[in-house]
């Protein structure tokens, strides 16, 4: 892989462009494989290019059913934060946020990570309690956070109409967090993966698993038969699909979530604002677009449509809190399939199959994790057990009780 | 928006709705004897199938009754509603 630097820009200008070298191959398939990762987005790209970077598992493919970075991670609203309530959360999303800290630099590709600073409102007495307590936990998990007052907030966001019909009664801030260019992340990930000897087959489907004594050793995909000594299932909204397919169900339900983005505009608001009593988000992307996203849909799907009562829901609380964007338009609106636990937290874990690891159940906010989710999933693979920080989300917890029940107390952008 | 024929009122709009998950799935009678996993299994683990979806659904600003209805989860087509107790309709051996 020849490196990119200001040297290399200035050489492949000179030379009209014409000798990029492609950013990774595109092999056929081998007939067998150390580990197989199934799903070619950021998580998935991430836990191939950590088992070969750092885990020293030589023979690694991803397979994808699609194009990279083409499901959940190029539908996200790109937000990056660590403002969990409890302790296995704060684990995996600071982790994650150590990770992205160094990314670009080691990925040696500009995934555009830029902590802007994430505020939080708080427009009830309930909300104040809230941010009050998680912010607490925050600091003695050692994370950054801020109170703001109202007039704080002001001074970040000068438009804001603190006097909305549920007024703004505070915020809670983390300077830390911020946004990441989405499909830079895939593709980052993807050079470093390709770079590091790591297969990536595009366009192939998986149609089903090879299980031998209850012990999976490869699968059946569109484009025949590949051996594996592991499999990691990381396929977002399409979970529960994959494990039936292996003869299981998985605690999760399929729900589109939609995001929208306006027509470009100057650069107007430098945080990502988001309200969990409204319930809106938004964030100004480096194009100018307003990036704003809400709740999921209100019943589970596969459609990535989204319907369309969600769009007022979402719309109104935008122009109430920020009455100058009723004059904009939208320009699109998506949907991506998100699988959501009951706990609202993720599951890394083994499976009842044996070497059949499954990494799912993020639900409205995996892109944040996907480093640290990554990184802790490869090395759980690369070990067969799972490690200190994925541990805590096993499937096992919903059998034992021992949920990490974020549901009621995160972010609206989990 | 998709329309939703509630088996008490008739066609009316999604949005006077709420969707409750999967249906048909019955309470455990032997509970004492129950494992962990059998209870895990009950009250968290789901089909969620990418095709036909029997699910519950309450006409919740409307005449507020509870009814099953069977949907296509790709489509978001809704090919019948019925009474909660009333047996799966066939739907044409769609998957």
């Amino acid at each position: 892989m020849k490196a990119y630097s200001l040297l290399a820009l200035a050489r492949n200008g000179l030379a009209w462009q014409k000798d990029w070298q492609r950013a990774w191959r595109s092999p056929d398939p081998a007939a067998a494989y150390d580990v197989v990762i199934i799903g070619g987005g950021g998580h998935g790209l991430a836990t191939a290019y950590y088992l070969a970077t750092q885990c020293g598992v030589n023979k690694v493919a991803v397979i994808e059913k699609g194009w990279l970075g083409g499901g959940n991670t190029g539908r996200n609203t790109t937000i990056v934060r660590s403002n969990y309530l409890l302790d296995a959360s704060a684990g995996i999303y600071e982790h994650a946020i150590k990770l992205w800290e160094g990314l670009s630099q080691e990925l040696n590709y500009n995934v555009m990570f830029s902590q802007r600073g994430l505020l939080h409102l708080a427009h009830s007495v309930h909300d104040m309690q809230e941010i009050g307590r998680r912010g607490n936990a925050i600091h003695l998990n050692g994370i950054d956070s801020e109170f703001l007052t109202p007039q704080q907030v002001q001074q970040m966001v000068p438009f804001i109409n603190l006097n909305c019909r549920y007024p703004v009664m505070g915020g809670l801030l983390q300077k830390r967090g911020g946004t990441a260019r989405h499909d830079a992340v895939a593709w980052g990930y993807a050079r470093g993966a390709d770079a590091a000897g790591v297969d990536i087959i595009q366009n192939c489907e998986v149609t089903g698993f090879q299980i031998e004594n209850n012990k999976v050793v490869g699968v059946d995909t569109t484009r025949g038969r590949i051996g594996a000594g592991k499999v990691g299932v990381v396929t977002a909204g399409h979970s529960s699909v994959l494990a039936e397919m292996a003869g299981f169900r998985l605690p999760l339900e399929s729900y589109p979530l939609q995001a929208w983005v306006s027509e470009p505009i100057k650069p107007i608001i430098d945080c990502v604002v988001m309200s969990n009593g409204i319930h809106v988000y938004v964030s100004q992307s480096d194009k100018g677009e307003l990036v704003v996203g809400a709740g999921s849909d209100a019943y589970n799907s596969y459609s990535q449509r989204g319907s369309f009562d969600l769009i007022e829901h979402t719309v109104g609380p935008l122009v109430e809190l920020f009455p100058l964007f009723s004059r904009l338009r939208m320009l699109r609106q998506w949907a991506g399939i998100v699988d959501v636990t009951v706990d609202r937290s993720p599951i890394l874990s083994k499976t009842p199959v044996e070497n059949l690891f499954f990494n799912c159940g993020w639900g409205t906010g995996g892109f944040k994790a996907t480093p640290g989710s990554g990184h802790a999933f490869a090395h759980s693979i690369a070990a067969g057990s799972m490690n200190e920080i994925a541990a805590p989300f096993s499937i096992d917890r919903f059998n034992s009780g021992a949920l990490i029940d974020e549901g009621a107390a995160a972010a609206v952008a989990h | 928006m998709i329309l939703i024929n509630c088996p008490y009122c008739g066609e009316r709009d999604q949005t006077e709705f709420a969707c409750h998950g999967e249906a048909h799935i019955a309470r455990p009678t032997d509970t004492a004897s129950l494992t962990d996993e059998q209870w895990g299994d009950y009250v968290f683990f789901r089909t969620n199938p990418k095709g036909i979806h029997y699910e519950r659904w309450v006409h919740v600003h409307g005449c507020r009754r509870w009814f099953n209805a069977v949907r296509h989860t790709v489509q978001d087509e809704i090919l019948a509603t019925y009474e909660v107790g009333a047996p799966r309709p066939d739907v044409g051996g769609q998957q």
